[in-house]
Formats: structure tokens, sequence, C-alpha cells
């Protein structure tokens, strides 16, 4: 009975860890928003949203390929993220910070209300039936695979872009002194204008690994969104690193959670985790 | 005559529950946690009614203790480490999340998702019972939430004269300067939270009592919480009236379009509503009843200046 | 090659450069004296765009700079190491200096350019993994006009290149100065330290509360009894 068990708390375990991949992507965009326009953007996973809904719209309505549709969610979506900074956020840069959060709050409202009078409230998606893995009597599902696949592809691919262009390295060198960068003859405004919309490609990316677990409705930025900005913030809001590993660790509260109890139980101390860290380590987990 | 009647009723509730929120909002703690506040007022008198027959005057005092708690355990350790802005909101915003959570995953008890509706208490005839906190008049209600609202607004006096501008801008713009000139930071906004906390619970309370009926998802949880923030914001929060005004203008907008178009548009309120938060924040972050005002003074100093010349 | 025509400047209702005019020849060394708050870094300021003319004209090898912002002057060949060095502290050395060869024309030309730095300043080679926060003032100060010479610039404008630096450091840094003067860059250096500038500057002017108040070859001001009283308290 006990090695029964065990197996079980593996497969959660490992479950977690998929669920931890994919977390982390998810949280990557507004990480990157973060730590160099130094503006969280409360509206998120409604991007996220928008580009499930393409994704959806491309692939079941309109019958294109699954990898175009999701190719041009990820477009779309950044779009989306470059109008939001140029029309929403520039005119607030000046203001309050904490207006900066607000405004995009606004958004969320607009988005979500948007998609409801556009799409309906009806639960929607894309009808893919993906097998599941079965290793021993453990199994997990193939969406999650991949999402863990693409996740750490992204992951990494955002970190060579970073590190390795003349754009990345500007995009950190603006988070470290944005007055400064007229004189490397680099236009502030371009830059982040640029990182928006790679923030919003990184949004558009997660929507398509969600979409291929999860029905779409208009409200469902509300039930990742939550999550995506505490992970942010477990991890020290800005620190791409620690939100990685935050996701992680916030994966694994609600998968081995959901295994002793249900699986609100499992966000319950996954979220309840979160406070008591904060008041622990207040600049997040992994704060240097 | 009870459409208008539940109207107002609703705006002076909503009113008052802003205008808790704006207690703290002004001071620059902009919390995205009072929906756990309302939701724990909300289900404690449900659930103490419904399960052990504990009339809701007794639950509002569980209710508020346990509130006070909870705005005790967040709060102190926020304001001791100096968790401010961005953080403050989404630690805030955590725990409004974790009491939707709790109720949803407490279903056997709470109903989960599908909300539950106190026992009535209102028999063939009664329409009164005051031990249940239960009234069929919507006068009975108007004039309850128009005392709570009235209290509201006696709090928020309250709490500019006991501090004074001066401390008031002090704590909410530099920490350190409040401190200088002798303010206990940490102390006073703890103290502004529990009382927030406290006036929100009773709303939730309110709430509950006269739609008789609560929902994890309409009183707790980053949607309530979002919608209390934003609600403030439309009407202005440094201004005593704004939260209401707020209110009154969501409100408002929400019925007009739904008389307008009746149910064709489900969410072009809210859709427009968005739209013209995201205008408010970037061009009259004062809200519509704070830049009013400021018009108005300015007509009035150009006006004065006239009369000088 | 640079010249400024009663040039003003102001910052909200503070004016810091009254009717400032300025040349720089090419392969010359010029230097902007003054005491401290004279507006030397606002003159800088001015001339890479960070700061608008209120009024005055700016030329560039015969271009009006006036209508340029500020992140395309780098482009038209002026390049600024500003006051405190504003270094990317979490970056590292290298691309730091990457990030003073950002514009197009300049990727090209990166590993050549590179050489030339490292050749002019081998420190920085031994250091180039290493974040450039954790480098002493003076390896920062090098690290700060090394990535300003990335893109080439055909005008270097150096802001008090000694400051903070220890005794020996100054000596050093001016000695880097001279050297890259030789090399036949052309150079406005702004500088507090008057004697140590005006041995490295062939020319100066002296600013003083905003407005040039002398100008002419270093050693004649060096010898000008009125310098010699009031701005070196000889």
């Amino acid at each position: 009975m006990t090695e029964l068990l065990d197996i079980y708390l593996l497969e959660a375990v490992l479950n977690g860890l998929l669920l931890g991949g994919l977390f982390a992507l998810l949280s990557l965009g507004l990480n990157l928003i973060f730590g160099v326009i130094d503006v969280v953007w409360i509206c998120y996973a409604e991007l996220m949203m928008c580009g499930m809904y393409a994704v959806y719209y491309l692939y079941v309505q309109f019958h294109w390929p699954l990898a175009l549709a999701m190719l041009a969610a990820i477009g779309i979506v950044a779009l989306l993220g470059f109008l939001l900074h140029q029309f929403v956020i520039r005119p607030v840069l000046a203001a309050e910070p904490i207006n900066q959060l607000l405004v995009t709050g606004g958004v969320l409202f607009f988005l979500q209300a948007a998609a409801t009078l556009a799409f309906g409230i009806d639960f929607r998606n894309l009808g893919l039936a993906l097998p599941a893995l079965r290793v021993g009597d453990m199994s997990f599902s193939a969406a999650r695979l991949i999402a863990f696949g693409v996740a750490l592809l992204g992951v990494l691919g955002l970190f060579l872009f970073l590190n390795r262009t003349y754009v990345g390295t500007a995009i950190r060198a603006i988070s470290q002194d944005r007055a400064v960068m007229p004189l490397m003859g680099v236009s502030g405004p371009r830059i982040f204008a640029i990182t928006s919309a790679l923030g919003g490609a990184l949004a558009g990316l997660g929507a398509c690994l969600l979409v291929l677990q999860y029905d779409v409705h208009p409200a469902i930025g509300l039930s990742f969104g939550p999550i995506v900005f505490l992970i942010c913030v477990l991890g020290g809001l800005g620190n791409l690193l620690g939100g990685f590993a935050a996701a992680f660790v916030f994966a694994q509260f609600i998968s081995i959670g959901g295994y002793f109890f249900a699986i609100e139980w499992g966000y319950v101390i996954a979220f309840a985790f979160f406070i008591a860290a904060m008041f622990w380590r207040p600049r997040g987990l992994f704060s240097r | 005559m009870n459409y208008p009647l539940h109207l107002a009723i609703l705006v002076l509730l909503w009113g008052y529950i802003y205008t808790s929120w704006s207690l703290m909002g002004r001071l620059g703690m902009v919390s995205f946690g009072h929906g756990a506040f309302m939701g724990i007022g909300a289900y404690a008198v449900v659930m103490l009614w419904n399960h052990f027959g504990l009339s809701p005057w007794i639950g509002a005092l569980v209710a508020l203790a346990a509130t006070a708690v909870v705005a005790v355990l967040i709060g102190y350790p926020c304001f001791r480490f100096r968790i401010v802005g961005h953080y403050f909101a989404l630690v805030t915003l955590a725990l409004s999340e974790v009491v939707r959570l709790l109720i949803t995953a407490l279903r056997d008890q709470t109903g989960g998702s599908l909300g539950a509706t106190p026992k009535g208490a209102l028999t063939e005839g009664t329409t009164v019972a005051i031990g249940a906190m239960q009234f069929e008049s919507k006068l009975v209600w108007l004039g309850i939430v128009a005392a709570a609202w009235l209290a509201g607004l006696w709090v928020w006096r309250a709490v500019d004269r006991s501090m004074g501008r001066l401390a008031l801008q002090a704590i909410s713009e530099e920490e350190e300067a409040a401190a200088s000139i002798g303010i206990h930071v940490t102390k006073a906004k703890l103290r502004i939270t529990i009382v927030s906390a406290l006036m929100t619970c009773v709303g939730g309370i309110l709430y509950a009592q006269y739609q008789l009926y609560v929902n994890p998802d309409t009183v707790s949880g980053i949607a309530i919480s979002l919608q209390m923030v934003f609600g403030v914001i439309a009407g202005g929060m440094f201004v005593m009236l704004g939260p209401t005004v707020g209110a009154a203008f969501t409100l408002l907008l929400a019925e007009g379009l739904r008389l307008a178009f009746g149910n064709r548009y489900p969410a072009l309120d809210i859709t427009i509503y968005g739209a013209m938060l995201v205008l408010f924040i970037i061009h009259m972050p004062n809200g519509i009843l704070g830049a009013a005002l400021e018009r108005f003074r300015r007509r009035r100093e150009r006006s004065l200046l006239k009369a000088a010349a | 090659m640079l010249s400024l025509e009663r040039v003003s400047a102001r910052y909200g209702a503070f004016q810091a450069l009254f009717d400032v005019s300025l040349q720089v020849n090419a392969g010359e060394s010029v230097a902007v004296i003054g005491p401290n708050g004279a507006g030397k870094t606002t003159l800088l300021r001015v001339i890479s765009k960070l700061v608008e003319p209120h009024d005055g004209e700016l030329r560039f090898e015969s271009e009006d700079l006036n209508p340029v912002p500020a992140h395309e002057v780098l482009a038209r060949g002026i390049a600024h190491v500003p006051e405190n060095r504003r270094l990317f502290p979490r970056l590292t050395v290298e691309e730091n200096l990457r990030m003073g060869g950002f514009p197009r024309f300049c990727r090209p030309r990166f590993a050549e350019r590179l050489e030339v730095a490292y050749a002019l300043f081998p420190r920085l080679k031994e250091r180039r993994r290493q974040p450039a926060g954790t480098l002493s003032g003076g390896e920062q100060q090098m690290c700060a006009i090394a990535r300003a010479l990335m893109s080439d610039p055909k005008l270097l404008l150096l802001d008090e290149p000694s400051a903070g630096l220890s005794p020996v450091m100054v000596q050093a840094i001016f000695e880097l100065v001279r050297r890259i003067c030789a090399e036949g860059y052309t150079v406005l250096i702004v500088e507090q330290n008057i004697r140590q500038v005006l041995k490295v500057a062939s020319r100066a002017y002296l600013l003083d509360a905003g407005r040039i108040k002398a100008k002419g070859p270093s050693q004649e001001l060096l010898q000008s009894e009125e310098i010699r009283r009031t701005y070196l308290g000889l």
C-alpha cells in the first residue's frame, strides 16, 4: 500500500515539475517587462487569453495548420504588447509607479469584457486529443510534456537573446541606467517598445502552451494571472533566474498539496507559502 | 419604486465599501486584498447562521474578530518590512486569492463556487427578522446602508482630524520624513489598515444579508478586489466623496447601458468602463470628483484674481 | 569641426549657460576649465543633445546639430564620456564596450575596435568578463573612455575624467588622455583639475557661472595672473 502511495507521490512531483516549466515560461514575459521597464502588466494574463483565442479561432474556425496558427498568435500578442506600451504605458511612465500598475488594470477589465462581447462566455477548446505518456503506473499528459519542453526552450532562447545580441544587451543595459542610453546611440523608447513586443511574444508563446491543456474563456486570465504575478514576486520582480526557480517551487506546492488534499488546497497552500515567503524574504526568495 | 431603491442601496453600500478601501489607498497602501475582508465578513455570518444557527449579529462579531486578526497578520509584517508599492499590492492580492480558494475548497460547507443562501427567516406574514438580520423592506435596508455610509464618511474625517494632513502626507510619501516628525509609521499604517479592513468586513456582511446570497467570486478574490480599486480610481480617492462618486458612476454606467441595450451586450459596460479607466488614469489621475473639484477651484481662483484686479 | 555660437541652456527656471561660443578644430585637444557648478557638464550635455539648447547655434562638421535627437549624435561622430562614468554595473566590461559600439555602423568593426581598446587599456582585457561594477574607480574610468572610443568617434567629450580618483590614478588617467590626444583623436575635455588638464590640452576656455570668461592657448592661461589667483589659488 505504501509503495502505491509513493509512486503517486512521485507522479505528483514529476507533474509539478512539468507544471513548473509551464509557469516558468508564463512568468518570463511579465518579469522581463518589470525588470526592464519597471512596470507591472497586471493584464498580462489577459494578453495570454487573447493569444489563446487567436489560436482557437485560426485553428478551429479558419482551419489554419496548428503551428501556423500558433505563430500568428505569438505575433498578434507581440503586437498587443507593443500597442499596450505605446498607448497605455508610455503616457504614464513619468507618473507614480502605482499608476502604471493600475492603468494596466483598466486594460484587464477592457480585454476581459471585450472578449466576452466578442466571443461570449462559452468555454472553448481546440478539440485535440493528445495522448498521455505512461511510465509504469504513472501517466503524464503529452500537452504537459510539450509545454515543459517548449518552456525550457523559450527560457533558453530568451537567455541567449539577452546575452548574445546587441539589442538584448541594450535591454539589460537600459534596466541599469536609463538616462545614459542616448550616449550609446540607443533610443530608449525604441528599446522599451522592442522589450514590450518581446514580452507580448512570450505571453503569446505561453498562450499557445496553455491552449493545449486548458479551455479558453474570457475570465481565464483571472485563474492564471495571480499565479504568474506571485511567481514573479517570489523570485524577486525583474529577476529572471529567480522567477524561473520560483515557478518550480510554486508548482511543487500546488502539485504535492493537490496530491495530499484537493487541488484547491494545493493552491491555498502555495498562496499561503507565498505570503509567508514575502515576510521572510521581502525582495524575493532568490534576491541577491 | 423598488428598482430605484435597489440602485440607491447598492450605490450607498458600494460607496461605503469603496470609502473603506480608500482609507488605505489614499495613503499609498494600494491593497488588492480587500476582497478577502469582504469575503470573510460575508461567509462568516452566512456559514455560522446556516450551520450553527448563530445570529448574524453574533456572527458579525466573529467575522470582525477574524478580520482584525487577518489584517494584523498581513499588515504588520508588510509595514514592518516596508513592503510597499507593487509588492504590497501583490502580497495583498495573494491574500484575496487565498480566501477565495479557501471558500471554494471548503465546498462541503460553503457550497463552493455555486455560492450559498442564508436560511430564510422571513416566514409568511413577517417582514422583519431582526435576529436573523433579514428585512423584506428595501427602505429598512436603505436606512441601514445609509447609516453605514455616513459612518464611513465620519471615519474618513476622524482619520483626517486625528492625524492631520501633514502626517497623512508624510506616511504616504516619505517613511523617513514621517518618522522624523514623530510618527510611528508601522503603528499608524496598521491602525488604518485594521479600521479599513473592519469596515470592509461590515460591508461584506451587509452585502450578504441584503442580497441573501454569497458566492466566492462576487464577495472575494481578485475580481472583487480589482473592482474596489478601480471604482475608487474612477471617482477619486483623495476626496471624501470620491469613492462614492466612483460607486455611483460604475453602477449607473452598467445599469444605463443595460436599459439602453437590454441584455444583448452583457459585458459592454465593463468594456467601456475598462477603456475609461485607462483614460482616467492617464488624463485625470484624481478621478471624476477630484478633477471636477480641481476645475472648480481653479475657476474660483481665476474669478477671485479677476475681482482683485 | 565643432562650433557653438552664443548657446544658452536652462533647466526650468535656472539658466546654466549664457551665450557660450566655442570652437574645436579637427585634431585639437581643447579643455574647458572652471570651478564647480560653472556649467561645464551642462556644456557637454548640450553638445550631445542630452540637454536641448535654449538658444544659439550648434554645428558639427557644418551640420546643424539642433534638430538631431540625442541618440543620433553618436552616429554623427561625437562620443561622450559622462560625469561619474555611468557604466552598466551588472554588465561585464566587454558588454559595456559592446554598448559603446551599439549603432549599426559600428557593429562590423566591433572586433577591430575591441583590439584598439584593449591595446590602449590592457587592464580591461584582463577584466573583460568581470561585471563593470566590480572594477576600481580608475579602471571604471578607463572602461568608460574605452566604451566611448568603440564607435571610433571624430570628437571625444570627456567629463571630469579625474574626479574621485586617487592621486596616482589621476596621473595615470591624464597620461592616458595625453596618449589619446597624441593618437589623433579630437578631444574636448572638461576638468576641475586645471593645472593637469592645461598640460594635456593645447587650448582652453575658462567657464564660470555659465559664461566664457577667458580663452586662449593653455600656456597663456596657465600664466595669466587672474587665473593663477582666482582659480589656482597661487
